[in-house]
């Protein structure tokens, strides 16, 4: 039971916080920060100490520690941390600074934890659903903007209609299996009695679940606007942490779930990342919101994600989780790039906020630059060693021509991300008001990109993390 | 007697019916929230009539789940509703159009 002590911690202090919220004036809601900021930290030391690197199940199989959940949450952990670090200038600014984002984050990293180690249909559903159902929330935070309004009311009514495919392709295996239980339902495929065709029929339900929740084309219509019309810290959030969670979903659900059908989700996998790398990048390419650019990005990295998923073998999973791991820190450093730059009254949301940057702040600029290289995918950058080990598994597992389509594809995408390194290096800047940052801030996104380039320099260390998770 | 595939049947037409109601509505923002519903309701019916037939209570409880985050759902859905109509003063699909690209 000790190893379902964070979850529990953090329910009860969530319930704390909201109380306490409730009784503190505008003047103390620092009081409400930093409660937590101290929750993820003990939340974080609590799951470091009660984990296990073999699988244990708890509460009758709904729940399980083992490797990857501890991995994946820990990353969660700093993930939100960092989050409320870049997001608290920002909230105050724009009046945003209130109980309510405090405890709809940690509510979505509740919903994140119980995802990852879900071993169960209801409990992956249940935490899938606080997660979203927090984000509907925190999108439609800022009252007073008709565009996050809108978006808001986009990411509600697709992530529900998501929800609703991946329930009804539940609905049929539970039927088929007779199991709610990932390994029992893996089990009784194993035995090859059940009806090929309808097995089939709801995966097709459950991967079109998947796919609309991590945002992959064709399922993907929703990301851009929501990425565009939510607040700049709310897209620092669904941007980064939730993908760690879809991760563990797909992880989850195809692989312990479904392993048996790996052939056939195989297919629609290549089709998914074929179509999110395609389009992802050309279409990133036209774009001059970066915000509305970073989400085609992330569409395009979502494919990517998927092609190590798919070679069905350990190693392939190991590269994946390298991806997403690097892929989430990347992206909180682009995103709290450019919530650095906003100020009250003005967003930083346009490709030519950037131009110049390199006059105005050498140091940002650099910081950037790094963010934007890593991206790319440039080496010795990060996100580089992240991109060579998922091509090196899709080489070995015999998807030559696939490699060659993903290499092709982030050709075509480095040239929007170095597009924004020629704005912030090349260009004159329109706006010379000063970058008003506070120091901890500073320092916080200066520690994310020079772990980045610290990282790309070792790859090692990260290779060998993810080495251990899966076996 | 009703068996198995009657109700699966039900639980298809029901889904189907949300799903077009989703895709085809272009008027009102009150009917896409009806048509989350019924496609809960439909995934709720496939449910029971697997776990009456099948002998197997999971899929009964699995449903309570869904009937509360059904609620839940509702809840939040209808108060972006809300917070749409006050900045846009209209809540129909079509107006929702102002991010392009």
């Amino acid at each position: 039971m000790h190893l379902l002590l964070p979850e529990i911690f953090m329910l009860g202090m969530i319930c704390i916080i909201l109380v306490v919220d409730a009784f503190l004036s505008e003047k103390l809601r620092d009081v409400t920060y930093h409660l937590a900021q101290g929750t993820v930290a003990i939340t974080a030391v609590l799951t470091f100490f009660n984990s296990s690197e073999t699988p244990v199940y708890l509460m009758n199989h709904l729940f399980v520690s083992d490797a990857l959940s501890l991995v994946l949450k820990l990353a969660v952990f700093i993930l939100i941390s960092g989050v409320f670090l870049y997001s608290k200038d920002y909230l105050k600014d724009r009046n945003l600074y209130k109980g309510e984002f405090f405890i709809m984050v940690l509510t979505a990293m509740l919903g994140m934890q119980v995802m990852i180690s879900a071993h169960h249909l209801l409990t992956l559903y249940l935490g899938l659903e606080l997660l979203a159902l927090s984000l509907y929330g925190l999108v439609a935070m800022h009252r007073d903007s008709s565009q996050a309004a809108e978006a808001a009311m986009k990411y509600f009514v697709l992530g529900a209609l998501a929800s609703g495919m991946l329930l009804y392709g539940m609905s049929m295996l539970y039927g088929l299996t007779g199991s709610l239980q990932l390994d029992q339902i893996a089990q009784v495929i194993a035995k090859g009695e059940l009806n090929k065709n309808l097995l089939t029929f709801s995966l097709a339900f459950i991967l079109a679940g998947l796919a609309f929740k991590l945002g992959a084309v064709p399922f993907h219509v929703w990301l851009p606007d929501v990425y565009q019309g939510a607040p700049s810290s709310m897209t620092l959030l669904m941007g980064t942490a939730p993908k760690l969670a879809g991760f563990a979903l797909l992880m989850r659900l195809l692989t312990e779930g479904l392993g048996g059908l790996h052939a056939d989700w195989q297919i629609i996998l290549i089709v998914l990342a074929i179509l999110s790398m395609g389009l992802g990048n050309i279409v990133a390419i036209s774009q001059t919101n970066i915000k509305r650019m970073l989400a085609y990005s992330t569409i395009s990295h979502m494919g990517f994600l998927m092609l190590g998923i798919l070679t069905g073998t350990i190693q392939g999973y190991n590269a994946s989780l390298f991806y997403v791991l690097a892929y989430s820190f990347m992206s909180l450093g682009a995103f709290g790039m450019i919530i650095l730059l906003s100020r009250a009254g003005f967003e930083a949301e346009q490709l030519e906020d950037f131009k110049g940057l390199n006059e105005r702040s050498p140091w940002l600029a650099f910081l950037m630059l790094i963010f934007m290289l890593s991206m790319a995918g440039v080496p010795p950058m990060l996100g580089f060693w992240a991109k060579w080990s998922v091509l090196t598994q899709i080489v070995s597992a015999g998807f030559f021509w696939l490699a060659v389509l993903a290499v092709l594809f982030s050709v075509i995408g480095a040239y929007y991300y170095l597009r924004i390194v020629k704005l912030m290096y090349f260009d004159k800047s329109q706006d010379n008001t000063a970058i008003e940052t506070s120091s901890e801030m500073r320092a916080a996104i200066s520690v994310n990109a020079l772990s980045i380039l610290a990282l790309g320099l070792s790859p090692q260390i990260l290779v060998q993390l993810c080495s251990h998770v899966f076996k | 007697m009703l068996v198995l595939s009657d109700f699966l049947i039900l639980g298809a037409v029901l889904f189907c019916i949300s799903m077009a109601g989703i895709f085809l509505n272009r008027k009102n923002m009150i009917v896409l929230l009806m048509c989350i519903e019924l496609m809960l309701l439909a995934v709720n019916m496939n449910f029971l009539a697997f776990s009456h037939f099948n002998g197997n209570i999971h899929g009964q409880i699995f449903v309570f789940f869904i009937l509360t985050v059904a609620a839940a759902e509702s809840a939040i859905g209808l108060a972006i509703l809300v917070v749409l109509f006050r900045n846009k003063r209209t809540i129909n699909v079509e107006d929702l159009d102002s991010m392009k690209g």
